[in-house]
């Protein structure tokens, strides 16, 4: 007789808490991928996040773990007090394009030179979601948005910023990939990234980021799924997917 | 036989964003137009027969919004 089993349910570290993200935005997907990871590693009980400012600002009511919440770039300074005070838990930032490459240009710089043993979930959307749109240093060449309204302008406005890119050139870069939540394939890339990043802390082998393509739907003037196919055909060409640094030590992990 | 597998969609989470219903291999999806969601979200279904369980739409889903169960000819041991 047949029976019925259960393939998928939604991860147990997540807290009830429904996610104020617009619709179809690819945060939440970014959401789920840690909350499985550590619920997979057995970690949630000793995960301490830290929540940037930008549209993620509340994730600290979505995760079943502790969490705080930093000034606006500050997130690794943050991590690296917590991590170096308490170095048995697990502790992340996650933190949009503004966050982290504006901002908090300087705090993640040197969190990644000083190889601070710590997960960083970065999410690049090419805009200031939560603000309402305006060009982040990840814009794209000629791209559209409410602070660049002819497009932005390398000319005046220079060009998008690779973060991957520029951290796997410091010594204390242990794991820097880019990947993409835009089909069912990169995203199951993007959480075997995601749980790499988490092992590499675990394992106190340096630090550890992962750059996330994401969507902004609503400040892309977009449906949800017109938003996937930018990601693929314009985010993708000008933020190749791929590992920049993976340390001889992290390489043997297996997963 | 083709495997046989069946979804749940939550009310509470689902925003009718229908990445689900684009990515699903089988198409068996659409946003069910006849009920709205207690925040007012058209939420997605599954209309016809053909759902294998490949649980391709819950990944993709950025609610976790979908439970996805599939049939299986092993009984399913009994936690204790
Ligand atoms: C010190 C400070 N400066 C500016 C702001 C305004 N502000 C809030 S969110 C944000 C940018 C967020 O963009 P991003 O980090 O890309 O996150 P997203 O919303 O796109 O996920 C800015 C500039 C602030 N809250 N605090
Ligand atoms: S504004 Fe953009 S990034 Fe923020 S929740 Fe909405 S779609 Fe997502
Ligand atoms: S992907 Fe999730 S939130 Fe979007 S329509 Fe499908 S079930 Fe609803
Ligand atoms: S489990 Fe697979 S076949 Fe069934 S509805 Fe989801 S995507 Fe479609
Ligand atoms: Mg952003």
């Amino acid at each position: 007789m047949a029976t019925e089993n259960l393939v998928y349910e939604r991860p147990e570290a997540f807290t009830e808490m429904p996610t104020h993200y617009c619709p179809g935005c690819t945060h939440g997907v970014a959401h789920r991928l840690v909350a499985e990871v550590l619920e997979e590693m057995g970690v949630v009980n000793k995960t301490i996040g830290v929540a940037p400012v930008g549209c993620a600002v509340f994730a600290y009511n979505y995760f079943d773990t502790d969490f705080v919440e930093a000034p606006h770039g500050r997130a690794p300074a943050m991590a690296t007090g917590i991590k170096r005070v308490l170095p048995d838990r697990v502790v992340f930032t996650y933190q949009g394009d503004g966050d982290l490459a504006s901002i908090g240009m300087g705090e993640i710089v040197h969190a990644a030179a000083r190889g601070e043993n710590i997960t960083v979930i970065f999410i690049n959307n090419a805009n200031y979601g939560m603000t309402g749109g305006q060009m982040a240093p990840t814009t794209l060449p000629g791209m559209k948005t409410t602070s660049s309204p002819n497009g932005r302008d390398v000319e005046t406005q220079g060009y998008p910023i690779k973060m991957s890119e520029m951290l796997s050139t410091l010594e204390g870069t242990g794991y820097c990939v880019r990947r993409s939540l835009h089909d069912p394939k990169n995203i199951r890339l993007a959480k075997k990234a995601i749980r790499t990043a988490f092992e590499t802390q675990v394992r106190g082998l340096g630090f550890a980021m992962v750059e996330l393509l994401s969507t902004c739907p609503t400040n892309w003037g977009m449906t949800p799924v017109n938003s996937l196919k930018f990601v693929e055909e314009h985010m993708i060409p000008a933020f190749p997917l791929g590992d920049y640094k993976i340390s001889d030590a992290i390489k043997q992990i297996k997963i | 036989m083709a495997v046989k597998g069946w979804i749940e969609v939550s009310d509470t989470y689902c925003k009718g964003c229908e990445l689900c219903i684009s990515a699903c291999p089988q198409g068996v999806m659409e946003l069910d137009m006849a009920r709205l969601t207690p925040k007012g979200y058209h939420p997605a279904h599954t209309f016809k027969e053909g759902c294998t369980g490949c649980a391709i739409c819950a990944i993709v889903c950025p609610d976790a919004a979908i439970t996805v169960f599939r049939e299986t000819t092993k009984a399913v041991p009994v936690p204790a």
